[in-house]
This record gives structure tokens, C-alpha cells and sequence, in this order.
């Protein structure tokens, strides 16, 4: 197990309620492939037997769909049984600004706390791919959208260095809508602050292998996800700077077909390879094998 | 295009509305044929005008700050320049792809010091700010600005960038070229560079857009810029489900933009004084402050050694954010 230091300005704050905890099985329906007996391909629109999905990674069999997947389903199926040790798993948001939109913060965060089981967007730690040591961190979609603040930023630069000081190859699974909102200047210097922690990471020569999966989008991509030694993205996934209903809104005009998917950013130049979901471990584990120490 | 009055605008901003009055008042006297007779009383109106103005500008809202740092003639990264810097010698090109006029960079000396300057431009004509794309850059200006940065790093110079954008362009060309890599790359290479980088928010500071000329030694905001993780109306259409007037003043309130917020939570050095009515009043007074503090902090910069530049810089973005550690994870 690596230790992890506490970073400054952390305060202790009283652990979660049990009743925070107790709705997991509704949680379930949240995260992934919906609940029930039968679902529905999200592109083929077939009704398929969820079992079925699911022992294929959630991947459609007729369409080769890939449905989005929790930080915990993407854990399961990138790491040997049993390998993973969390780093940070009781690190949780605060609300810096006291943030109110049509909720407050704090009431969104204990929702999204409840839905996923998470403390927050991202899950980090060492694993086995393949027996081959990682650093690896999994972000997670169903809580607010995937979106980075500061405990995403915290928990992402704090595995880089982690990677560097062990020399491990470091593996992050994007997938997140950008920023987050309510905590404004500190979510935006997250994207700063992970970069500049991969910048050290790069002079170390240590080995970044970026997963990009559907969507990865705003602040996200534009700091560590488009900064990996080798960046893999999944079939169809969503990748852009910029969201395509902003895009839209400001050219005024229909998206081309494929637009910002990883098949265009793969002829843009910007992704090394696109990945069938279950070629994964195997493709991590070769680009280790090519470029890890 | 509005003319430049004595006050230095005639662009009116809703807040300003109570000194309409006044101005009217102070037109009638002065259209009178008579109106030499009448010094003493205009005097007053026009010593009432300006008190009344200062006080609208100590009482600001944050949305009215967003409204300030977008007036059409507050001062841009060329008019600093001009204001600022004698022997601009403007560089352009990405060497990759183009020229971006939505980012400006060159060799400039301000006070003693050569320097690399980089800032956004948003244009003034509407010729310019078409071409400019209302200072949104795309992919090429973030990686002009980077080559030109590492310009300056080899042969020692300190880097200055003013920041002045709603945010990177949002297009189907900026997607294509790679707008979030060319940020991502920035600030990689910002927190590296072994040379000094100041940089201030002179405008606006949208987002990733302004980040990604935006990491350095020391950072400021002009006391009416703004920055932010979005734009309030960006913000007001997600999280209030439609920009308008009301979401737009509780989005801009809510995210802290201002640039006594940003310092107060530790996310900037400094707070630049402007002209107590804005930069556009007075764009002499306001370069004039500019100018002293880039002359002091590149002053203390360069008695650094690179490698404790970059060290320091590290450290610094290393202790943003606020986070808790949870007595037990959610675990299941
Ligand atoms: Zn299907």
C-alpha cells in the first residue's frame, strides 16, 4: 500500500451519516446500464437482457455500443481481481464559495453522494493490468456530470506524483463534462494544477496513458486528458473543448455526422488509437510493455 | 462607435443611469447663450457628476463588474502596449498553422526590463473584432503564444500576459486543430517555463481560454476584470436552466469573479488599482498602474534562479483547493 501524506488545507470534517449510505440499491440504478430485467441499446435501440450486457462490458453485442460505465464498474474491468488499493477513497468536496443555484452545493454533492457511493468524481489508486503495476485513477460520470473540482483536481495531481516518485506508469479514464461549477476559480485552477504536475511527471520520464471515454469534454480534456505519452480513446466517445450545443449555438449551423467523436479526433490527429472496450487491458498493458520502465 | 466625450465614454452602462440626469442638466446650462454666466453652476454639476459616478463604481455588483470589463472602450492588450511599451516589435505565426490575431505576442520594453508580451485582443473596429473573433483565439493563437514563450525562455527574457477573453473559441476549426490539447499543452509548458511570467487580467477572464496564457510567477486582476471558471451567462443556462437579466446577476454573484473575490481566495497575488470610474475613463491612468506593478514584480522575479522559478510555481498551484477528508468513504 503507498501512503499518501494529507496536502495542505485539509480539515477533518465529521464523517457521513449512516443514512447517507443506506440507498444503495436505488444507487444502483444510477450508475451505468440502467436497472431492470431488459434495456435498451442506446444506438441500435434493441431491447437487450441486461445480464447480457453486462458480462460483456457493457458493451452492446448486436451494435458494439459502448454504454458509459461508474468509476467502480471501470476499476473492475481494467484491473487484475483484487488488485485495486484506493489512494485518498475519504478525500470529499467542501463548498469553498457557498455556492447556491437553484440548489446549494452541499445538497447536490450529498445527492450525487448518495446515488454513487462516492465521495466524489474520480476514484484513484495502485492496481495490477495485466500483473503490471499502475497508477490508475477512474472518473466517474453519474456524480455531477464528472465534472473537476478541487477534490478531482487534488486526487489526480496526487496520484501523478505518486507515479512519479514510484515509477509507476500512470493510467486515467476520462470522462467528464469539464469544470465544475460551483467551486468556479478553484475547479478552473485545477486544470493548472494537475498539468503542472504532469509537467514533473514528464521530466521524470514517467509513462501517461490517457483513456478518453464518452464524453470527455471542457476543462477536462483541455488539462491532463490531451496531455497522456499515448492518448487510446474508445469507440464513438464524445471529445471536444467545447460542448456541440455551445458549438451550435455559435456557428449557427448542423454538426457534421461524427463530429468530435474519437473516430474524428483519430483522423484530426489528436487520439493514437480508438479501443473496442474489451481490448483495453490488453492495449494498456502493451504500451506499458513498449514504454514502461 | 461611440465618441469620446471629456469623461472618456458615452457608452452608458445600466448602473451609470442615475448620471443621465445629471448630463442632462449640465447639456441645457451649457446650450444656453448665456451659459458663461452660468461657470459657477456648471462647476457644481459637474463636481456632483463625478462624485455621483465614483460612488456607482465603489457599489458594483458583480454582474455590473462583468459589464465594466466588457465596455467597448476599455482598453486592450494593444492599447497597453502602445501606452506601455516603447519598440513593440510585434511577432507573428504559429509555425505550424497561421496567425491568430486573437492573440498578440512580441518583444517589448516596459520601464527597464525587455520582455515577451502575449495578450488577447478583442478588436475595435468591427472589422477587428470579426477578425479577432471578439477575443476568443483558437488553436493557433495558444500555440503562437507558446512558441513565442519559449522564444523568450531561451534567450532569458520575462514573460508579460494580459488576459482578455470571454473564452477559447467554440467552433467546428478550433475543434478540428485541437482547442483543448493547444490549452492543455500551455499550461503544461506555463508551469516549466524556466523564465519569470507575470500575468493580469486586464478584461475578462473566461475560462480555460484565459488559463491558457494565464499560469505564472505572479497573476493579477485590474480591479474590474473579471475571471472565472465560466461565463455568468454560460453558468446561468446549465445550472439556472436560462440566461436572463436575473440568472445572469445570481450566476455572476455565485461564482466569485471579481477580482477582490479571486484574492480574497487565494486564487491571485494582486489587485491592480483602475481609475476610480474604470480603465475606459482614464486609459493613461490605469496603463500607468499597470505599468508599475510589471515593472516591481519582474523586478523580484528576476533575482530567481530558474530552477527556484519553477519550483515556486509548482508549489503554488500545488496548494489550490479546498477539500475534506471525510471520517469514512461511502464504501459499499
Ligand atoms: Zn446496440
Amino acid at each position: 500500500m503507498l501512503l499518501i501524506g494529507a496536502t495542505n488545507r485539509m480539515t477533518q470534517v465529521p464523517s457521513q451519516s449512516s443514512t447517507d449510505r443506506t440507498d444503495l440499491r436505488s444507487a444502483r440504478a444510477k450508475k451505468g446500464v440502467p436497472e431492470g430485467l431488459w434495456i435498451r441499446c442506446g444506438q441500435c435501440a434493441t431491447m437487450l437482457f441486461r445480464k447480457l450486457v453486462e458480462n460483456n462490458l457493457c458493451v452492446c453485442p448486436d451494435c458494439q455500443h459502448h454504454f458509459r460505465i461508474s468509476g467502480e464498474q471501470r476499476v473492475q474491468q481494467l484491473t487484475d481481481p483484487g488488485s485495486f488499493e484506493p489512494f485518498n477513497a475519504t478525500m470529499a468536496p467542501v463548498d469553498p464559495l457557498g455556492f447556491v443555484d437553484l440548489r446549494p452545493y452541499p445538497e447536490r454533492i450529498a445527492k450525487a453522494q448518495r446515488a454513487t457511493g462516492q465521495n466524489d468524481a474520480v476514484q484513484t489508486g495502485q492496481a495490477y493490468i495485466k500483473a503490471r503495476r499502475v497508477v490508475l485513477a477512474c472518473m466517474d460520470f453519474n456524480f455531477l456530470g464528472g465534472s473537476m473540482g478541487s477534490v478531482v483536481g487534488e486526487k489526480i495531481t496526487q496520484a501523478v506524483v505518486v507515479a512519479g516518485e514510484h515509477d509507476l506508469p500512470l493510467v486515467i479514464v476520462s470522462c467528464s463534462g469539464g469544470a465544475r461549477m460551483m467551486e468556479s476559480g478553484f475547479s478552473l485552477m485545477q486544470m493548472a494544477k494537475t498539468a503542472s504536475a504532469l509537467a514533473r511527471f514528464d521530466d521524470q520520464d514517467g509513462l501517461f496513458i490517457s483513456v478518453l471515454t464518452d464524453p470527455t469534454t471542457g476543462g477536462v480534456t483541455a488539462s491532463f486528458a490531451m496531455l497522456g505519452d499515448v492518448i487510446l480513446a474508445e469507440p464513438k466517445a464524445l471529445v471536444g473543448f467545447a460542448g456541440p450545443r455551445v458549438i451550435k449555438q455559435t456557428i449557427h449551423q448542423e454538426l457534421p455526422e461524427g463530429f468530435q467523436r474519437a473516430e474524428f479526433l483519430l483522423e484530426c490527429g489528436f487520439v493514437d488509437r480508438v479501443v473496442h472496450r474489451s481490448e483495453l487491458r490488453t492495449e494498456i498493458s502493451r504500451i506499458i510493455d513498449y514504454a514502461g520502465k | 462607435m461611440a465618441k469620446t466625450s471629456r469623461y472618456g465614454s458615452t457608452y452608458t452602462l445600466a448602473f451609470e443611469q442615475p448620471v443621465i440626469e445629471l448630463d442632462k442638466q449640465i447639456q441645457l446650462l451649457k446650450d444656453r447663450s448665456n451659459s458663461a454666466a452660468y461657470a459657477d453652476e456648471l462647476a457644481g454639476l459637474e463636481t456632483n457628476r463625478k462624485r455621483l459616478l465614483e460612488k456607482l463604481y465603489q457599489e458594483l455588483t458583480p454582474w455590473d463588474v462583468v459589464m465594466v470589463a466588457r465596455h467597448p472602450q476599455r482598453p486592450q492588450t494593444s492599447d497597453y502596449i502602445q501606452m506601455m511599451c516603447h519598440d513593440f516589435c510585434e511577432l507573428h505565426g504559429d509555425r505550424c498553422f497561421g496567425d491568430d490575431p486573437a492573440i498578440i505576442t512580441g518583444f517589448g520594453r516596459i520601464g527597464p526590463h525587455k520582455i515577451m508580451i502575449i495578450g488577447h485582443q478583442k478588436g475595435r473596429t468591427t472589422q477587428e473584432k470579426i477578425a479577432c473573433h471578439f477575443g476568443c483565439a483558437h488553436p493557433e493563437g495558444y500555440r503562437k503564444a507558446l512558441q513565442k514563450m519559449k522564444l523568450a525562455e531561451k534567450f532569458g527574457l520575462p514573460i508579460l500576459t494580459l488576459i482578455d477573453t470571454p473564452g477559447a473559441y467554440p467552433g467546428l476549426k478550433a475543434e478540428e486543430r485541437g482547442q483543448a490539447e493547444a490549452i492543455a499543452v500551455n499550461l503544461r509548458e506555463m508551469s516549466r517555463l524556466r523564465t519569470p511570467i507575470v500575468c493580469v487580467v486586464i478584461g475578462e477572464g473566461g475560462s480555460g481560454g484565459a488559463l491558457g496564457i494565464g499560469v505564472g510567477d505572479r497573476v493579477a486582476m485590474l480591479r474590474f476584470a473579471w475571471y472565472s471558471v465560466i461565463s455568468p451567462e454560460g453558468c446561468a443556462a446549465i445550472l439556472w436552466k436560462e440566461s436572463n437579466e436575473q440568472t445572469n446577476i445570481a450566476a455572476a454573484s455565485a461564482l466569485a469573479l471579481t477580482s477582490l473575490d479571486n484574492l480574497s481566495n487565494g486564487l491571485i497575488d494582486d489587485v491592480i488599482p483602475e481609475p476610480p470610474t474604470g480603465a475606459h475613463r482614464d486609459p493613461q491612468a490605469a496603463a500607468k498602474q499597470l505599468q508599475m506593478w510589471i515593472v516591481d514584480r519582474i523586478r523580484e522575479l528576476k533575482r530567481f534562479k530558474p530552477e527556484t522559478l519553477v519550483q515556486r510555481r509548482y508549489e503554488k498551484l500545488r496548494k489550490i483547493g479546498e477539500v475534506a477528508l471525510a471520517g469514512t468513504p461511502p464504501s459499499h
